[in-house]
């Protein structure tokens, strides 16, 4: 097992090395010139000398081989740079946004799992039952709809119609509830479906019919067998989930104004903050990395077959 | 009646209902600027946030543009990239899948690990990235969900060229002189058709969401011109008094994404494509 993490840590290196090399690649194909799209952003009138005299500072002046070393250890302790905004260091700005970021992504996985488990399982249980429909229903909307727009119809329904909660902003508990819901209903449509499938395929097993030729009652070969190992692809869902969760931040944020760090990156974006924009990217690719070797471990700690047979493959 | 296309599509009528509805859409957004009752840009102050009437149907928005108009030019802006991105994807991908199926060894390696990398990573999030480096704007956008979508069609043609590389008709097909092309063409093609067109007609559903998606940002199609995210995001600063703004062009997002969605799905049940295949 020990072994098993070790080799896992090691194989993450040459990942984000080349999450660095790709997006240290593409500022520099990137027709914006740094030194340009700094002057612009502090409001500066460029001129020649004045570029000229930016473009050293930065350091453009130097071979790329040397430009990317040193990009390359100033990330790996945590220097991504001053924001050409607000010339603050990039890092402390991201630390002090990531908080609500954070906030929201945890209600919302919890909400999701709260809700999706017990949907999943029933939906596979009582199959084509009107719970079925009802959970495919879910999974299809959830699927089809433009998170901004769900975003909006909230607001639409609960601020504006019933005046019930706050439109924008964070600091209350209510200002939560909405944000969480629209990141919600994405992850629950994702999971149920995940937990359905993967239900209905553990009760087809052989141990489920043995369960039950054992007389064990159908609800605990449901919750005590069949959930332990049908979780486990959702355990992995989840995971790969970070992906649509870290998206939906970005567009909940900008919809409900809160302050984090994917509405930062979305700022950063029109204003051309290049170390902000390099920051984000970096950031993203090391959460998934991190996600996907926890979500193995997990699995790994569940279904310890998954060691024997090597890389699992979900 | 029913019963004749009922037998005629093989007992999936569902496939048939999401095609017409499609088509439709296809047509309305073909024929935009002869049934659109004016013109999308065309500002009337005077005329601003009315309310449904013979003369706009649905109303105007703020600048007094008439909105049925604004949501049939939009069709064309939705509907059209997602063709265009389909394609190029679709091209990209089939060259490069067969590419590394063919060849084989490091190169092989090499662009698998690359299309690894290109799925580990959520879409919108390496979209938002390009298009951060590469600043806004409706070329960048394409490029960079072009670039993010071939790699599933890479994938299948790689896949399918390497399980076939080996069977004695392509054997037979290299002795008798057909040239590596020809039997890509005749072969290979044919034997991913199926799987291409399930991925396709899902990938097309979430490009419609992401180029709204980042309309909605501000990231993509620009003012004057129509497009049902930057209709959304108009629209939501009249939430209070004309909801309706904001709520047409979401419900005729949401309506072609279920499409593509559930023709997609009937579709790899049909052509017996699994997803884990995918």
């Amino acid at each position: 097992m020990i072994v098993y993490i070790a080799k896992r840590m090691i194989a993450i290196i040459p990942i984000l090395f080349v999450a660095t090399l790709v997006t240290f690649a593409l500022v520099h194909i990137s027709p914006v010139d740094p030194a340009e799209a700094y002057l612009t952003a502090a409001h500066i009138y460029p001129t020649p000398e004045v570029l000229e005299q930016k473009r050293k500072e930065f350091g453009l002046d130097r071979p790329l081989h040397v430009q990317y070393l040193d990009t390359l250890k100033r990330m790996v302790q945590l220097d991504f740079g001053t924001s050409y905004l607000t010339n603050k260091p990039v890092w402390d700005e991201v630390k002090s946004k990531l908080p609500a970021t954070l906030e929201l992504a945890v209600w919302s996985i919890l909400f999701s799992a709260l809700v999706s488990i017990p949907l999943g399982v029933a939906s596979a249980v009582y199959r084509n039952s009107w719970i079925d429909w009802l959970s495919r229903g879910i999974s299809y909307f959830g699927a089809s709809i433009p998170q901004f727009w769900l975003g909006y119809l909230l607001i639409f329904f609960f601020s504006v119609k019933l005046d019930l909660l706050p439109v924008e902003g964070r600091g209350d508990w209510q200002n939560v509830i909405l944000p969480t819901l629209t990141l919600s209903v994405v992850l629950i449509a994702v999971y149920t479906r995940m937990l359905r499938t993967s239900v209905l395929e553990q009760l087809q097993e052989s141990y489920v019919e043995y369960a039950k030729a054992r007389g064990l009652r159908e609800r605990s070969i449901t919750l005590k067998h069949v959930l332990k190992i049908a979780i486990a692809p959702l355990i992995t869902g989840m995971g790969m989930s970070m992906g649509k969760l870290l998206t939906g931040t970005i567009i909940v944020e900008q919809v409900f104004s809160w302050p984090g760090f994917g509405r930062y990156f979305v700022e950063a974006i029109f204003n051309r903050d290049i170390p902000v924009i390099q920051c984000y990217i970096f950031f993203a690719a090391c959460l998934f990395v991190i996600c996907n070797l926890v979500v193995d471990l997990i699995q790994t700690a569940i279904d310890p077959r998954i060691l024997v047979k090597g890389r699992s493959n979900p | 009646m029913m019963k004749k296309i009922r037998q005629n599509t093989n007992g999936s009528s569902l496939i048939v209902v999401c095609l017409v509805l499609l088509s439709l859409f296809f047509l309305i957004a073909l024929l935009a600027p002869w049934i659109a009752p004016y013109d999308p840009v065309k500002v009337d102050l005077l005329n601003k946030l009315a309310d449904p009437s013979t003369q706009h149907w649905l109303g105007t928005d703020h600048l007094g543009r008439d909105n049925l108009s604004r949501l049939i030019y939009g069709a064309r802006i939705s509907l059209g990239f997602a063709v265009l991105i389909f394609l190029s994807a679709l091209l990209i991908g089939v060259l490069v899948g067969c590419i590394s199926g063919y060849a084989g060894g490091w190169l092989d390696t090499v662009l698998m690990r690359m299309c690894d990398g290109i799925m580990a990573f959520p879409n919108l999030i390496l979209v938002l990235g390009i298009v951060g480096i590469f600043g806004p704007g409706l070329m960048q956008i394409l490029l960079a969900l072009m670039l993010v979508q071939w790699v599933y069609y890479a994938r299948i043609c790689r896949n399918m060229v390497i399980s076939l590389k080996e069977r004695s008709f392509i054997a037979a097909a290299k002795i008798s002189g057909s040239s590596s092309w020809a039997i890509i063409r005749r072969h290979i093609i044919p034997n991913v058709q199926h799987p291409i067109v399930v991925i396709g007609t899902l990938e097309m559903g979430w490009a419609i969401m992401d180029i709204s998606a980042l309309s909605f940002l501000g990231l993509g199609i620009q003012p004057p011109n129509a497009e049902w995210g930057s209709m959304i995001h108009e629209g939501t600063a009249y939430i209070r008094s004309q909801p309706e703004l904001m709520i047409y062009p979401g419900v005729l997002i949401m309506l072609v994404v279920i499409l593509f969605n559930l023709l997609g799905e009937a579709l790899s049940e049909r052509y017996g494509v699994s997803k884990r295949e995918l």
